[in-house]
C-alpha cells in the first residue's frame, strides 16, 4: 500500500474530543501540528486509547492534551514528568506520553527532566519548543535564542540557551530525537519510534508561537516561521542503529541517540520479585 | 489470639500501618525526622508487590503519589516542615482533582531549616491553610505510637472514602518514641476502598453531583477516558470559568467534608463533664496536659482536656460543649500561638482563652501547665 493511502486512513477527528472544538490555540500555532503528529503516531501504532495516558504540564503546550480522547491529566507547571513517573510505576500496562513546554521541561521542571532521563522509566516526553513562554504572554524561556526580544528581555535576550537534546542525552535518556513541525510525517515517525522504545524517550518538537514570539520579533506569519525552522536532517534509518553516539548539533533532527539501558520499572519489579522469592525460601 | 504486641518506633508504626491499610506506592525525599518511614517502606513495599521510589525532591514526590493514585494505587509520602512546604502546590491539585492520598508531616522546628532533630508543632496552620485557595483537607494528629498506627490506617480510609488528601501530623518525639503497640490481625483491620466506576456507564461524569457529594473514580484502562485538571472544572471534568458553575464546583469540595463531619471528627475528652478549666492540646503537648489535669484535680481544680485527634476539621461542637461551664481555657502548644486562634474562633468572646507557648525545641512539661493555670485562676 502506498504512503498516500496510509495517510488517508488516519483521520485526526477519530482521536479528538470534538465537543471541545474550537480549540483554544491561536491560528498557525505549531502546537496543533505536534498534536496531530502524536495522534497519527498513536493511530499507526494501534494503541488502545483506554490504555493511553497523556500527562501534560501548564502552558499552551499543557492544554494540548485535553483534546485527545484518551486518559488525560493536566497537572502542575513543570511537574508532568513527576506525575507520570508515579502513574507509570503504579500502572506499567499504560502507555504514558508526557507533553511539556520548553519552560515546563527546562526551567521549572528541569530537575525532573534530568532525573527522568537518568532513571530511564518507560515514558515518552514530547517537549514542544516554541522558544518562549506562550501562555503567560511571551516572556523569555531557557530556549529563546540570543538577542531575541521578549516581554522580559526588552533589549534582547542576553542569556545563552539550552540544547535540550544534548542535556537529555548527557542525563541518560536512552532515546533522544528532535523534529520540526514542517516535517509532520517525519515527526510522526519519530514519535512512533519514541513510544516503541523501551525506556525514557525525549523528543524535542520545534514548534512556533506565531502570535507572540513571531509577531514581536518580526518573524512573519505561521508558514514563514515554520519554513524558516532550520534543520539538518538525519536520513531515515541512520538514526536507527542502537548505541550510536549522540550528534551534538543543535540543528540536527531525527533520532539523535539511542542507547540500550535497563528500563527502570522492570528493573525495580525484578528486584522486588527476587526479594519475595528469597523471603519465601 | 487476635492481635500481637510489639515495641515499635512511631515512624515505623506509621510505615507498617500504611502497608496494612493497603498502601502500595510511596514516593519521598529524605528529611529528618521523618526518614525512617521511607526507609521502612523501601523494605516493606517490594514484599507486597508495591513500589517505593526516592524522588529528586518533595515536589516530585507528591506529584508521583498523585500520579500513582490516579492509576489506582493507594499512595503516600512522608516529609517534615520544609518538604511539606514544597508539597503545598500539588496538595492543592490533589484537593481540586479529588485524588485520595496520604501525606505524613513529622513536624520539626521552623521557620526554614529550624531545628531538625527537635520537636515542634509549628505546622498546624500550614496543614490547614498551606495551599492556595479554599480547599478541603483532613488532618489527623496522633499522640502515641499506638495512635500513629491506628490513625495512619484511618487516614488511608478517609482519603479513599472522601477522595481527599489526608495529612497525618505528629512531632519528633512521637516519631522517635518506642512504645508497645497492639497490632491487629490483617482481617480485623477495617479497610475502605474508593468507589470505582465500572467503566461501562454511559455518560459517565467523573465529578458528578452524587447524593453524598463524593463522585466515583474511574481507573485508566477500565473504559472511561476522562480528563483530570487542576483548573476549576465541571462535572464532566472539563474546565469552566462560568461564575455560578465555578462557585458550585468549589463549594461542593468543602461541603463533601462538612456534610460528613460526624464520620470524620474524632476527639478525646478527659474529665470535661464538670470542667471549670479546659486544656486544649494536640500530640505530645496533650500527653503532658493529661498529667496536668490529674495534678490539678488532686488540688481541687476542676480541670479537663480536649484533645482533637482530627485536627481539621476542628472538633468545634465537642469543644463548645466541653467549655460550656469553663471560666478558663488554656492552649499549650509548641509554637507561638496557632491552635489558640482556632479555639478563640470557636468559643467566641464568652470565655477567657490563654496560650502557653514554647519554641526552644523542648516539650512543655505538665508542671508548666499546672503553674500557668494556678496563676491564671488566682488572678
Ligand atoms: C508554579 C507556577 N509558576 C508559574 C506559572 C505561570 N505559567 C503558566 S504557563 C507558563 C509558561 C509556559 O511556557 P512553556 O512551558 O514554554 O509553554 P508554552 O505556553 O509556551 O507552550 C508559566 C510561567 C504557573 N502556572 N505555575
Ligand atoms: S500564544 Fe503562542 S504558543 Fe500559545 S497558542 Fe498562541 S501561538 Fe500557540
Amino acid at each position: 500500500m502506498n504512503e498516500i493511502a496510509r495517510i488517508t486512513d488516519f483521520d485526526v477527528k477519530d482521536y479528538l474530543r470534538l465537543h471541545l472544538m474550537p480549540h483554544f490555540m491561536c491560528p498557525g500555532c505549531g502546537h496543533g501540528i505536534a498534536l496531530r503528529s502524536l495522534l497519527w503516531a498513536v493511530h499507526d501504532l494501534g494503541i488502545d486509547r483506554n490504555r493511553l495516558a497523556i500527562v501534560s504540564g501548564i502552558g499552551c503546550s499543557g492544554r494540548v492534551g485535553a483534546y485527545i480522547d484518551a486518559n488525560t491529566y493536566h497537572t502542575t507547571h513543570g511537574r508532568p514528568l513527576a506525575f507520570a513517573t508515579g502513574l507509570k510505576l503504579a500502572r506499567p500496562d499504560l502507555t504514558v506520553v508526557v507533553i511539556a513546554g520548553d519552560g515546563d521541561c527546562l526551567a521549572i521542571g528541569g530537575n525532573h527532566l534530568i532525573h527522568a532521563c537518568r532513571r530511564n522509566l518507560d515514558l515518552t516526553c514530547l517537549m514542544l519548543n516554541n522558544e518562549i513562554y506562550g501562555m503567560t504572554g511571551g516572556q523569555v524561556s531557557p530556549t529563546t535564542a540570543a538577542t531575541r526580544v521578549t516581554s522580559t528581555t526588552p533589549s534582547g535576550n542576553a542569556e545563552p540557551t539550552f540544547d535540550a537534546c544534548k542535556l537529555a542525552d548527557a542525563a541518560g535518556a536512552s532515546f533522544v530525537g528532535r523534529e520540526v513541525t514542517r516535517q509532520a510525517p517525519a515527526l510522526k515517525n519519530l514519535i512512533k519510534s519514541a513510544i516503541e522504545h523501551d525506556g525514557f524517550s525525549f523528543v524535542e518538537v520545534m514548534t512556533d508561537c506565531t502570535e507572540i514570539y513571531g509577531r514581536k520579533n518580526d518573524l512573519g506569519e505561521s508558514p514563514e516561521m515554520i519554513l524558516s525552522q532550520k534543520c539538518d536532517m538525519v536520513p531515515d534509518g541512520l538514526g536507527n542503529a542502537p548505541d550510536q553516539p549522540f550528534r551534538p548539533n543543535p540543528m540536527a533532527t531525527g533520532i539523535l541517540a539511542r542507547h540500550a539501558r535497563p528500563e527502570y520499572g522492570r528493573t525495580y519489579r525484578d528486584r522486588a520479585a527476587d526479594l519475595r522469592a528469597e523471603k519465601g525460601r | 489470639m487476635s492481635s500481637s504486641l510489639q515495641s515499635l518506633q512511631g515512624n515505623k508504626a506509621c510505615a507498617l500501618a500504611a502497608v496494612a491499610a493497603g498502601c502500595r506506592f510511596f514516593a519521598g525525599y529524605p528529611i529528618t525526622p521523618s526518614s525512617e518511614i521511607a526507609e521502612k517502606l523501601s523494605r516493606e513495599l517490594p514484599r507486597v508487590d508495591g513500589v517505593f521510589i526516592q524522588m529528586e525532591d518533595e515536589i516530585a514526590s507528591i506529584a508521583a503519589v498523585i500520579g500513582a493514585s490516579l492509576g489506582g494505587a493507594k499512595a503516600m509520602t512522608a516529609t517534615s516542615g520544609p518538604g511539606f512546604s514544597l508539597m503545598q502546590e500539588n496538595l492543592g491539585f490533589a484537593a481540586m482533582t479529588e485524588v485520595p492520598c496520604v501525606i505524613v508531616n513529622v513536624m520539626r522546628g521552623g521557620p526554614s531549616t529550624g531545628m531538625p532533630t527537635k520537636p515542634a508543632q509549628g505546622d498546624l496552620m500550614q496543614a490547614r491553610w498551606g495551599t492556595h485557595g479554599d480547599h478541603p483537607i483532613i488532618v489527623v494528629a496522633p499522640a502515641s505510637v499506638q495512635e500513629v498506627y491506628t490513625e495512619t490506617i484511618r487516614a488511608f480510609n478517609l482519603a479513599e472514602e472522601f477522595r481527599v488528601p489526608v495529612i497525618v501530623t505528629y512531632d519528633q518525639i512521637i516519631a522517635h518514641l518506642v512504645e508497645s503497640v497492639e497490632l491487629p490481625r490483617r482481617g480485623e483491620i477495617k479497610i475502605v476502598d474508593r468507589k470505582w466506576a465500572d467503566g461501562t456507564e454511559h455518560d459517565f461524569k467523573p465529578y458528578a453531583e452524587t447524593d453524598d457529594l463524593i463522585p466515583l473514580m474511574a481507573r485508566p484502562g477500565d473504559g472511561h477516558r476522562l480528563h483530570v485538571t487542576g483548573l476549576t472544572h465541571l462535572p464532566d471534568g472539563f474546565p469552566t470559568q462560568k461564575p455560578d458553575l465555578a462557585s458550585k464546583a468549589l463549594t461542593r469540595l468543602l461541603d463533601k467534608i462538612e456534610r460528613h463531619r460526624a464520620r470524620i471528627d474524632k476527639v478525646e475528652l478527659i474529665e470535661t463533664a464538670d470542667a471549670e478549666v479546659v486544656i486544649v492540646a494536640v500530640g505530645i503537648a496533650a500527653r503532658a496536659a493529661r498529667r496536668a489535669v490529674e495534678t490539678l484535680r488532686s488540688e481541687g481544680i476542676k480541670a479537663g482536656l480536649v484533645r482533637p485527634v482530627t485536627l481539621w476539621p476542628f472538633p468545634e461542637e465537642a469543644l463548645r460543649t466541653a467549655a460550656a461551664n469553663a471560666r478558663l481555657v488554656l492552649v499549650p502548644e509548641m509554637n507561638l500561638g496557632q491552635l489558640v486562634l482556632e479555639v478563640e474562633r470557636v468559643l467566641g468572646r464568652g470565655v477567657r482563652v490563654a496560650g502557653l507557648n514554647r519554641v526552644d525545641g523542648e516539650p512543655i512539661p505538665p508542671a508548666a501547665m499546672v503553674s500557668k493555670i494556678r496563676e491564671l485562676v488566682a488572678q
